[in-house]
């Protein structure tokens, strides 16, 4: 069985997201352990990237210190397998598609399955565009995860019926970050999923607070959290990852309730 | 299979955030329906004709032929356009397409601050909110643009993240539209970008070789030798080579922005430099590092100071049906105080590139051989630069 699909497994899931490197590999690790020990259940690694699109400020600035301090991809490969020495639940990259294209797409795709990473999330890598590295992702057993914006509308079908892993539903128009307010009709796009695939979805882009994951899981299966991750590394540093593991917590917390 | 849409060879393509694929669709069916229409086609000339200053001159430049002792020289002068650029053509193109898909909101990226212009200009005449993204280090190179946009209209937003150029412009502008796509047309101003924006850039800015074509053989009665035109994202250049693509003995030079030198980290020559890859919604060369991260190019024009280029362009390179070349600052310099003093043109820098290899192409070649070189735009932006360059500082 696909690990991805695990996360799922004990109600709704709580996936957490950070920028290796940020702001030391070091910190990474940690900040990974205590987001596991404190109840998420998969975990996204962002490789960072020098021009990240699709990500707001918070994001962005954690890939710009990460590349700063000379993260590259080998080095966050060797983090992983160190990681996969205890870390259980499901793990996944979130990058660019640069990342994956310039290391070599079959160096980069077979080193995920040998380290043990179950996906790739690649956001300018759009439907009309997956076969870029879906045969590669087949090959080697790594979920390509197709992502659904607010915008796709007639798109959501199709998307759908080839999805794998997960469902990335993007909850709001626009960049990564902490929102007041998700006005999205999520309800009726999360119908159109489920009436196509039987994969799980989770919600991401704009959620910080414990009653936004619970607005969010209630709708799906999941919800996703980057930016309010990515704050506390920026604000705490090293001692960050205490702070995340309480953080996780209330999240999750507030997740089993449904 | 591989997305087939907007592929020049391998390159191209459509690497973008799902939030923004509804709007480069949407894009590409309304500029399908409309670029035959008779209407859109005879409105578009108008504005051509009537405000841009269309057709621009095709200028024989008598004494540089005579200076530099081989080809006959010639100038198409774009500079000469509206605004001052080649930029008005696809602007224009663009503005009117987004008004009849009823977008009433234009954004834009711009480097040297000709596109950012152009696109304030077309957002004045055509009543639409205009947005403006600009590298912070660019609106410090580039100030009398930035007030040239703000008085005709438009908000100018200094983008600090990154390098704050070109590139990081481009990015904001992206984001800016996955934020708001439903009022919003991203007239983006190079040949690059997802699909269909490569086409569509292209096509508005092909009245340039379909020009120069039309001009040379009422003047000359045949077809250049060479064609040659400065390449950053590469509008000028595609807009000067498309309609003799298929005329295999007409030479299509691209000149690139080698900055202090293509042996060196401070250049700008993507295709003398750079490697393939996937970025701003393209495959394409691009400078980067050994693990893909997008470099922090340099090239004293902030027009041609881009780490990518047009896939069409790449194309043309990989195929040999273009030739790109690189130039340095220095060798532009000379260029830009050269054409100045020879022709009493002040090319923009960007421009001056295509001007210094013309220089050194023209006296290999032949009395009866035509060479044509595109002044993409004028020089007057470029004036407080050079003389920094030079060591003099106008505003002490």
């Amino acid at each position: 069985m696909n690990r991805i699909a695990s996360a799922f497994d004990h109600g709704k899931a709580f996936l957490a997201f950070l920028t290796c490197g940020d702001p030391d590999l070091e910190t990474t690790a940690a900040a990974v352990r205590a987001a596991v020990r404190n109840g998420a259940d998969l975990i996204e690694l962002g490789i960072p990237f020098s021009d990240p699109t699709a990500e707001g400020p918070v994001i962005q600035g954690a890939n710009l210190r990460a590349l700063r301090q000379g993260t590259t991809t080998d080095q966050v490969f060797a983090l992983v397998r160190q990681l996969r020495q205890d870390v259980q639940i499901p793990m996944v990259f979130m990058t660019y598609a640069n990342v994956v294209f310039s290391y070599g797409a079959e160096r980069f795709i077979s080193t995920c399955q040998q380290i043990g990473i179950d996906g790739l999330i690649l956001p300018d890598l759009p439907f009309e565009e997956k076969e870029e590295f879906g045969p590669l992702c087949r090959q080697y057993g790594v979920s390509l995860i197709s992502l659904i914006a607010p915008t796709s509308e007639k798109r959501i079908a199709k998307i759908a019926k080839e999805a794998e892993g997960f469902l990335y539903i993007v909850s709001s128009l626009g960049v990564t970050g902490e929102r007041q307010e998700i006005q999205t009709d999520l309800s009726s796009m999360v119908e159109v999923v489920r009436q196509n695939t039987d994969i799980p979805c989770a919600i991401g882009f704009g959620i910080s607070t414990p009653e936004q994951a619970r607005q969010m899981a209630a709708l799906s299966d999941g919800a996703i959290v980057g930016s309010a991750i990515v704050r506390l590394l920026e604000q705490y540093g090293a001692d960050a990852p205490a702070h995340i593991g309480g953080y996780v917590r209330s999240m999750k917390d507030a997740l089993r309730a449904l | 299979m591989r997305n087939p849409n907007g592929r020049f060879g391998e390159h191209g393509g459509q690497y973008i955030p799902e939030t923004l694929m509804n709007a480069v669709i949407e894009l590409e069916e309304a500029y399908n329906r409309l670029k035959d229409e008779p209407e859109f086609n005879r409105e578009l000339s108008q504005l051509f004709n009537e405000y841009a200053g269309r057709p621009s001159r095709l200028y024989y430049a008598e004494k540089m032929t005579r200076d530099l002792g081989g080809a006959r020289v010639y100038l198409k002068r774009e500079d000469l356009n509206h605004t001052g650029a080649h930029k008005i053509n696809n602007v224009l193109g663009q503005a009117l397409l987004a008004k009849r898909m009823g977008k009433t909101r234009l954004i834009a990226e711009t480097g040297a601050g000709q596109h950012g212009v152009a696109t304030a200009t077309a957002a004045a005449l055509m009543d639409m909110e205009c947005v403006v993204f600009m590298g912070e280090e660019d609106t410090r190179r580039q100030a009398l643009n930035v007030y040239r946009m703000r008085l005709l209209g438009a908000r100018v937003v200094p983008v600090t993240s990154g390098t704050a150029t070109l590139k990081d412009a481009v990015s904001e502008a992206m984001r800016e539209w996955t934020s708001r796509i439903a009022d919003t047309h991203y007239c983006l101003g190079s040949v690059m970008g997802p699909h269909p924006f490569p086409t569509i850039v292209r096509d508005f800015q092909a009245v340039i070789s379909k020009e120069i074509k039309a001009q040379l053989l009422e003047r000359e009665g045949k077809l250049p030798d060479a064609v040659l035109a400065c390449v950053g994202g590469g509008s000028n250049a595609i807009g000067s080579f498309y309609h003799f693509i298929q005329d295999k003995t007409v030479r299509l030079i691209g000149c690139e922005a080698a900055g202090r030198g293509v042996d060196t980290y401070e250049t700008a020559a993507t295709i003398n430099t750079g490697r393939l890859g996937i970025f701003h919604g393209m495959k394409s060369y691009f400078c980067q590092d050994q693990f893909g991260q997008i470099a922090p190019v340099y090239s004293i024009s902030a027009g041609l100071d881009y780490p990518g280029v047009g896939p069409e362009h790449a194309w043309l390179h990989d195929t040999g049906r273009a030739e790109y070349v690189p130039v340095t600052d220095q060798e532009a310099v000379e260029a830009f105080e050269y054409l100045s003093r020879t022709e009493g043109i002040i090319p923009a820098i960007e421009s001056a590139h295509a001007v210094a290899y013309a220089r050194q192409l023209a006296s290999t070649m032949d009395p009866e051989q035509i060479l044509v070189v595109t002044i993409s735009g004028r020089g007057d932006k470029d004036c407080a630069a050079i003389a920094r360059y030079r060591g003099e500082d106008l505003y002490e």
